[in-house]
């Protein structure tokens, strides 16, 4: 099973290595010439007003919910679509009433507006 | 498989995973300590994929390090007030923690060894991964229980939105 995970190994690798490395490479070459105005904070070319750190709304808290749902939607198509050629019609017909009864959700999601982002 | 290969593998993700649960806990910054648990997941999921529960590891890295640290940070920015610097407070209960932990690592244990029969892992019945195990059972012998699930999570779904957004009385 390790064996079958080595591809992912040497991504992972990479992925790790190619940041550092992609980081590294401007701290050694660029000039370093920090003044007053360059370390203030980058908002659009605003100046800056109040904390940083403010408290979200709670509206924001939907997204999350909804995300979940349909994260763990995901977890129940994912075996289906690994083993999708061995499974066969009535397979697919189950997935596509599964995926029937999550779009009714779907479109209560979009009726009630939990999908705008205000 | 059993090589040394795979021992160094298990060690390097059993060290992240154990190493970023205790920077979970050691953060002064509650963002920090939210990330770090993303990293605790990860590792995780990577320890169910060395043993052959493919399967596990992906509901792992979906549920737990996808949906569950989306929850976590979102509570936490919900509920942070002022600056993140010192937000995760300093452990009280130290000795108490540690009482408890050492417990459930004995009552772990205790459970593991002395139990032989689930130790080694069943034959397979679709003679591959555990996904095509899974996806033959859930698509086959148990279709109505999936579809079901299928209804739980629309009413989960249903239920946020209206837990989130609160019932519309004008209509």
């Amino acid at each position: 099973m390790v064996d079958n995970f080595g591809a992912i190994g040497i991504i992972l690798i990479f992925a790790i290595l190619f940041p550092i490395v992609m980081l590294a490479i401007p701290k050694m070459v660029a000039p370093r010439k920090p003044g007053k105005e360059k370390e203030t904070t980058y908002e659009c070319g605003m100046e800056t007003r109040g904390e940083t750190w403010i408290q979200f709304k709670t509206n924001y808290f939907l997204y999350a919910l909804v995300f979940v749902a349909f994260d763990v939607e995901t977890i129940f198509l994912y075996p289906w679509a690994v083993q999708f050629r061995k499974l066969g019609t009535f397979a697919f017909v189950e997935m596509f009433i599964f995926i029937a009864i999550l779009l009714v959700g779907f479109w209560y999601a979009w009726k009630e507006g939990a999908l705008e982002w205000k | 498989m059993g090589n040394i290969g795979g021992g160094l593998v298990f060690l390097v993700f059993a060290l992240v995973t154990v190493f970023s649960a205790y920077l979970v806990i050691s953060s002064r910054n509650i963002i920090h300590s939210a990330l770090f648990l993303i990293l605790t997941f990860i590792g995780v999921a990577a320890l169910y994929a060395m043993l052959d529960a493919d399967f596990l590891a992906m509901v792992q890295l979906l549920v737990y390090a996808g949906a569950i640290s989306i929850m976590v940070v979102f509570g936490v920015m919900l509920t942070l007030r002022g600056g993140p610097e010192n937000s995760n407070g300093d452990t009280r209960n130290a000795i108490g923690g540690a009482i408890a932990a050492l417990l459930t690592f004995v009552v772990l244990g205790m459970v593991i060894f002395t139990n032989s029969a689930w130790l080694t892992t069943g034959t397979g019945i679709s003679g591959g991964s555990t996904v095509s195990d899974v996806s033959w059972l859930l698509l086959t012998k148990y279709v109505v229980p999936f579809e079901v699930a299928a209804v739980l999570l629309l009413v989960a779904m249903v239920g946020a939105i209206i837990l989130a957004k609160g019932v519309d009385d004008s209509k």
